[in-house]
């Protein structure tokens, strides 16, 4: 469903991402595992179309950017403005209900269902300001069932998020997955990578390994990331890699 | 003085009262919206520096057309929409955040106007536009002020939604590719309307004012959008009608009344507000049990 064809995106001119290529299992969950400094969330945002990369392509197949529901790391919401937990919510709806369209009773519907299955409809009226991180990430997570989107990216959901919460969320990757959903989730917990996501990205801003989990996270591999991820040169040469790494 | 001689009289006794009551309330219709959303995306300030950006324009205005309403509005109105459009795309394209842009591109239009004005005419002239005269608002500016009250509020009702969805969660907004820079740079235009709309009346310096004061003090007595509307437009409508009544039983600019009045409505939300005012937060109720 998505293919990334030697994918290159630079900071500055130091790569991020450097000569990524690959595809991501469809229908499957996929973690992107790796240390800090890595390109992990770069790729998400390249993927969703927020940074343009230097070289290189992100493929799609039978699917629209609009088909892509995007988790960021902080969201950027502005807690402090007048939205009810069910409003925002319902802001999933955009690509059916639009500029005008009224959420109907159906899309209504949807929302206090999603609300439900986060456990959260006793908090629909409430203000989002009202909410801790924790609740708000499963709001988050409601509008996401909201939104429909067959390519979820997730980066570092769990991040401020308590065990409980964790679990519950992970549960709603799981249910997605067989849904026939595709999820590539940033993640930093081995556990949870071994537990809920059979395929894994491991990169330190290029890919060490990428495939079965299992086969992925090994000593050896997981080594070699934190070593590649620690070269890192200010006066670095130009990358000459199929001469696309020369720009003036 | 009887509570009729005092409220009333004034303005049935003089069409200039009546005419600046008028064109108050119209102003108040389409800027209090405006600045309620100004206060919510945290561009307090962009509506002050969009009312330095339009003085250039006005300048040129004068210095092609003589004192018309007409000419100087349209002045005022490309000016600032040039502004708006540069910091725009010097955001877009530069790694400059926004709020630095539109200061760099007001100081520059601020310079030029400033250097226009006082190359031409006098500094009477200079205050005049920067403060405006309310008392003097012939059917010209009435039927501006209402025309941009009119279409301001159209607007907004059309992009309400992914206005306020572009507040909340821009970053949402881009991953599904609703491109929020169109209602963004759409609702920057209704700002400068608005501020050219008041310009005639209170002048580019204080039409901000009435714009600002009432949205920030609505913020701190409504729980919603609606809620907050509501209450920016009851204290910028008592402010003027207010201001207007200062200003003729004491004789004093009606402009800077106007926007004083909103100021202390300001000021007294600060300390009553029940929602984050200072007094109630120093008197809380008790807790509950859950």
């Amino acid at each position: 469903m998505i293919s990334l064809h030697n994918l290159t995106v630079s900071y500055q001119r130091h790569p991020a991402v450097h000569h990524v290529s690959g595809r991501f299992a469809p229908g499957q969950a996929t973690a992107i595992f790796g240390p800090n400094g890595a390109g992990k969330s770069t790729l998400l945002k390249t993927i969703m179309g927020a940074i343009r990369p230097d070289s290189g392509e992100v493929q799609f197949d039978a699917i629209s950017r609009k088909d892509i529901a995007y988790l960021p790391q902080q969201s950027e919401i502005d807690r402090s403005l007048p939205v009810s937990v069910i409003d925002l919510v319902s802001s999933g709806h955009w690509r059916r209900s639009g500029l005008f369209g009224n959420v109907g009773r159906q899309l209504d519907d949807a929302s206090w269902n999603a609300l439900v299955t986060v456990g959260l409809e006793d908090f629909a009226l409430h203000p989002v300001s009202a909410l801790s991180s924790g609740q708000f990430q499963r709001v988050l997570f409601a509008r996401i069932l909201v939104q429909d989107a067959r390519l979820i990216l997730l980066d570092e959901p769990f991040n401020a998020v308590d065990a409980r919460t964790t679990f519950d969320l992970l549960a709603l990757v799981r249910r997605w997955q067989e849904e026939g959903r595709t999820v590539i989730a940033v993640l930093h917990d081995y556990e949870q990578v071994r537990a809920f996501f059979p395929q894994t990205l491991l990169m330190a801003r290029e890919v060490v390994a990428w495939g079965a989990t299992d086969t992925v996270l090994t000593d050896d591999n997981l080594k070699r990331a934190t070593e590649t991820a620690a070269h890192w040169q200010a006066n670095a040469p130009v990358c000459a890699v199929d001469g696309q790494g020369v720009r003036s | 003085m009887t509570l009729h001689e005092m409220l009333v009289s004034p303005f049935a006794d003089f069409a200039f009262m009546r005419r600046a009551l008028v064109g108050c309330l119209a102003l108040v219709l389409g800027s209090a919206p405006v600045g309620l959303l100004l206060v919510m995306r945290r561009m307090s300030l962009m509506g002050d520096a969009m009312s330095h950006a339009v003085l250039p324009g006005a300048a040129v205005g004068y210095l092609l057309a003589g004192l018309s309403l007409p000419a100087m509005s349209a002045g005022g109105f490309v000016a600032g929409v040039l502004v708006a459009l540069l910091a725009g795309l010097a955001t877009r394209y530069t790694e400059v955040k926004e709020d630095a842009n539109f200061a760099g591109f007001y100081l520059l239009s601020l310079a030029l106007g400033v250097l226009l004005v006082s190359k031409s005419g006098s500094n009477v002239d200079l205050m005049h536009l920067l403060f405006g005269s309310v008392l003097a608002v012939d059917d010209a500016a009435l039927l501006l002020v209402a025309s941009v009250a009119s279409i301001t509020l159209l607007v907004l009702a059309a992009i309400y939604r992914p206005l306020l969805l572009e507040s909340l969660d821009p970053v949402f907004m881009r991953a599904i590719g609703a491109r929020g820079g169109v209602w963004h740079l759409l609702f920057l235009l209704l700002v400068v309307m608005n501020l050219v709309a008041g310009f005639q009346a209170l002048g580019t310096l204080m039409s901000v004012g009435l714009m600002m004061l009432p949205a920030i003090a609505a913020r701190l007595w409504a729980a919603s959008v609606g809620g907050m509307l509501l209450v920016a437009l009851l204290i910028a409508s008592l402010s003027a009608v207010g201001g207007l009544l200062l200003s003729y039983h004491a004789e004093l600019p009606s402009g800077p009344a106007i926007i004083l009045l909103a100021g202390v409505a300001y000021l007294l939300s600060m300390l009553l507000a029940p929602r984050g005012g200072l007094l109630p937060r120093l008197f809380r109720s008790r807790h509950l049990t859950n």
